[in-house]
């Protein structure tokens, strides 16, 4: 058993010890909003938060994270208020078919927390995740909308 | 000689629990009861629905699916606007993959004529006419197509229709004439007696009358809704995780299944030894199937960990022997032929080209190639399949709602009433989820396997392809050759201009050009192309959106012209693509110098009714790569819907394009695609997109598409700022190939 902490909760799961955080994500714990887009830590949609840092979860095993605070894009929300990144994301309207958005929005919160007024150097070196549609331009308006939030 | 079938739509109305349902339906045939046959007893063909509640809401059945363009707010926003409807009281619902809700007015767009015929369909008339009645079935989102058909037969008259129904029921209950009624903001007022009523207390009477077929349409000054950027409403789902998508689906005792298809295309299963995957944890069942393996697990990780066990023994028949380079050279060679024996197909032969070139005192000539191009949508192809005391129901993320349920039909050996589609979000579409049996190319194999799997386990079972199954068995943009040649004559103007390529699917228009050349002929060889290919984004456009604008602008050199005046120059019957050009020039600074280091490119398409004029400013990095700074694109759709979804598809589209110029290559070796995932095809992330402005030119025209044009001109821009900057001209894509400093190419990574 593996006692993973996810967005906030203790969850023993019952996976071997190379299985993926991600998988143990989706398929174990339903928890469905980190995407799998490439499994080799390519495309940064499957990024949660393991003790704050941003990480591809597809590449490091849930044995390797147990007893560690694992968050979610389910567990941004503080009940029923959005994260300010996502009310940002919504204000840039940034998704388009927002598969890859779950993952650009760990990754923005990440950032904000390091660099809370990040320029666009600073935003382009972060955010590394492949959005196939191509909202990049949204996505760093968004991300400038939640630097001027409170 | 078109097809011209007697047309006849309709509009239909009732009352359901209390609101007033209104929809438009069509046939193409003579009698309704003609489509009443086709349709199923009971069944009208209704292309759009809108439902107007007690509680005043709108709700707006969309036919279409949503993978990101937008379509499900900017129909909603095109009845709303005819109904007069308060915006915030408006909800939207997408349409089960039902008769009901084909897409007739695809149909009609498609058969009258409105419009040049959509990319995902084959071309010819014959074909149209065998295939009229399959057109009622089409449920397709792709093509550009949503707006331009639905949105205009159907969305603008429905709510239009309801309004007028609106209006009659409350002149006829507060007695007095209809002219005097307002209806504004989802209420009805007669503001000489101060009666009022919401639409939602009117709409049980509006029910009793008949929906008019020919309510008048607003004009377009006085729209309040239309032409705004409205937000869209799929995007809360899809901040907070909440949104599913077909890899997301989850049913009670579902199973979840690990594909490995044969590498070489149409290879079979020789054998398996399916031990070592049995042996592991979780693992159910292997499959062996004619064409592929399937690992059947409690979880896709252990499905997937055990299909890594197993070496399957492939079969792999006469395709082993294809390569990029032999495929590349068949063209070649077929292009010789056809030009040896003068053998060719033609989509447009207009005076006597060979001639003028040859007449002409200059003539240039080159040859391009591109390589093969994957979908890569950033939702590696998955389906979920319940097949049930003799029922099957099917999950995923679909373009063509009512083209899946057909071909699951074939594939499952039912019929396709016995089959419910649930339609979930799509992470991007791009031609790859557009199932459908008029895309034969495009095969349904997760949903394949899916209802293999879910058949031997008697459960619901999902197939998820890894990124790996999903770029190696993708159906692709094709690799080409193109040879072009033109005459210039005295004064810098073209004289002749012929066009030869190598495979062509649609859109038929893709090889148009808008400039002024009398003797012109495109014409193409067929037959060359070995690997599976279907639609992508902007399908024909992307190859000849390169051939035709890099070539256009070796000629403007060879003349010694500026490239943006020299096309202008040949313009002279095309306003539309002038005023594009002229726009797209003022916005770049054209006739200034771009800073030190970099230089501009410019390149222009006209797609799916959209023209779009597109300017690139370009410098070389150390590593001898292109970088592209910033673009701008100037747009003539006609008219504009949303603004803020259309200029997102024109980046998001260039972006797709941009990624195809510098990286984009599918390379075939032993009849096997090398590349396997993103290291290897690689693709522009957030550090590499452009800057990048758009305006829109409203003309009036014919209302054109926003999904696909943004992705055709890029290449050529960039390839044509490369020439100015570095006086290298790069026929071959994707440019990561050359280096750019040198002019030498660069060894291929891995
Ligand atoms: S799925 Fe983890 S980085 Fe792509
Ligand atoms: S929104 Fe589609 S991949 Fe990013």
């Amino acid at each position: 058993m593996t006692d993973l902490i996810v967005n906030g909760k203790v969850h023993a799961v019952d996976v071997e010890d190379d299985m993926p955080l991600l998988w143990a994500l989706r398929d174990v714990l339903n928890l469905t909003g980190t995407k799998y887009g490439c499994g080799v830590a390519a495309c940064g949609a499957c990024t949660v938060h393991i003790d704050g840092v941003p990480t591809r979860s597809c590449s490091i095993p849930a044995s390797a994270v147990a007893g560690q605070q694992i968050v979610t894009i389910e567990g941004l929300k503080t009940g029923d208020t959005l994260h300010k990144v996502q009310k940002a994301w919504i204000e840039a309207q940034a998704p388009q078919c927002g598969y890859c958005q779950s993952g650009q929005i760990m990754a923005a919160v990440a950032l904000l927390n390091e660099t809370p007024n990040p320029t666009d150097d600073e935003i382009d070196a972060a955010m590394t995740n492949i959005c196939r549609c191509g909202s990049y331009a949204e996505i760093r308006a968004a991300i400038h909308i939640a630097a001027t939030s409170v | 000689m078109a097809f011209k079938p007697t047309r006849r739509f309709f509009i239909w109305s009732g009352l359901a629990a209390g609101a007033l349902v209104v929809g438009y339906a069509l046939t193409p045939f003579s009698t309704l009861d003609r489509a009443r046959r086709i349709a199923g007893k009971g069944e009208a063909m209704l292309t759009a629905w809108v439902r107007i509640a007690p509680d005043n809401t709108v709700t707006v059945i969309v036919p279409h699916a949503e993978m990101g363009q937008g379509v499900h707010t900017s129909l909603p926003m095109m009845l709303a606007e005819e109904l007069d409807a308060d915006w915030s009281l408006v909800r939207m619902e997408q349409a089960p993959a039902d008769i009901a809700f084909a897409n007739g007015a695809l149909a009609r767009g498609f058969l009258t004529g409105d419009m040049s015929i959509p990319s995902f369909l084959s071309g010819s008339t014959d074909f149209l006419m065998r295939k009229a009645s399959e057109f009622m079935n089409l449920q397709i989102t792709g093509g550009s197509m949503s707006i331009r058909t639905t949105g205009i037969f159907g969305m603008r008259r429905t709510g239009a229709a309801a309004k007028a129904m609106l209006i009659k029921a409350a002149a006829d209950t507060w007695n007095v004439p209809e002219a005097e009624i307002v209806a504004a903001k989802s209420v009805l007022s007669h503001p000489a007696s101060g009666k009022r009523a919401t639409y939602g207390e009117m709409a049980p009477l509006a029910a009793d009358y008949d929906a008019p077929v020919d309510a008048p349409l607003k004009a377009k000054k006085d729209y309040t809704i239309v032409g705004t950027p409205a937000a869209r409403f799929d995007i809360p789902a899809k901040v907070d995780g909440s949104a599913v998508y077909g890899i997301d689906v989850r049913l009670p005792g579902m199973l979840f299944a690990a594909v490995a298809q044969s590498p070489v295309f149409g290879g079979k299963l020789k054998s398996v030894d399916d031990a070592p995957a049995l042996a592991m944890r979780g693992v159910k069942k292997v499959l062996k199937l004619e064409d592929a393996v399937v690992v059947i697990a409690d979880n896709t990780w252990r499905a997937r960990a055990a299909l890594a066990m197993l070496e399957p023994v492939w079969d792999e028949g006469p395709g082993a022997a294809h390569s990029s380079a032999s495929i590349l050279a068949g063209m070649d060679a077929a292009l010789g032929k056809a030009e040896a024996g003068n053998d060719w197909s033609s989509d447009y032969d207009e005076g006597d080209a060979p001639k003028a070139v040859a007449a002409a005192p200059r003539t240039i000539e080159a040859t391009y190639r591109l390589p093969y191009l994957a979908h890569a949508t950033m939702e590696p192809m998955n389906a979920t399949a319940w097949l049930k005391d003799g029922k099957l129901e099917l999950w995923g993320g679909f373009q063509d709602g009512l083209g899946v349920r057909a071909v699951a039909a074939e594939v499952a050996g039912m019929s396709a009433d016995d089959i419910t589609i649930h339609h979930t979000f799509m992470g991007g579409g791009f031609g790859r989820r557009a199932y459908s049996p008029m895309l034969p190319g495009n095969k349904p194999n997760d949903v394949r396997f899916a209802i293999a799997a879910s058949r031997a386990m008697n459960a619901p079972v999902q197939c998820a392809f890894s990124r790996e199954e999903d770029m190696t068995q993708d159906f692709y943009r094709d690799a080409s050759v193109a040879r072009l040649k033109a005459g210039l004559d005295a004064n810098g103007r073209i004289t002749g201009f012929i066009h030869a390529f190598a495979e062509r699917h649609d859109p038929p228009e893709a090889t148009h050009i808008a400039y002024d050349v009398p003797d012109r002929v495109a014409r193409f060889v067929t037959g060359t192309n070995p690997i599976p290919w279907g639609p992508w984004r902007s399908v024909d456009h992307t190859q000849h959106g390169f051939f035709i604008e890099s070539f256009i602008d070796e000629l403007a050199f060879a003349a010694r012209q500026d490239p943006l005046a020299f096309r202008l120059a040949h313009l002279g019957n095309a306003p539309r693509h002038r005023a594009v050009l002229e726009k797209v020039g003022q916005m770049a600074g054209w006739t200034t110098p771009a800073p030190a280091g970099r230089a501009r490119g410019v390149a222009m398409r006209e797609a799916f009714g959209t023209i779009l004029a597109q300017v690139a400013e370009v410098s070389i990095g150390d590593d001898g790569r292109a970088r592209v700074h910033r673009m701008w694109s100037a747009v003539d759709p006609g008219e504009v819907i949303n603004p803020a979804t259309f200029k997102a598809q024109i980046v998001g589209g260039a972006i797709y394009g941009l990624t195809a110029a510098l990286y984009g290559g599918i390379t075939i070796e032993k009849g096997r695609v090398v590349e396997q995932n993103f290291p290897d095809y690689e693709m522009v992330r957030m550090t590499e997109a452009p800057h990048h402005e758009v305006a829109f030119i409203e003309s009036g025209a014919k209302t054109g598409g926003g999904g696909e044009p943004g992705t055709a001109p890029v290449a050529a821009a960039v390839g044509n700022a490369i020439y100015a900057l570095t006086g290298q001209r790069i026929r071959e894509l994707p440019f990561r190939k050359f280096d750019l400093k040198t002019g030498g190419q660069i060894a291929r990574a891995g």
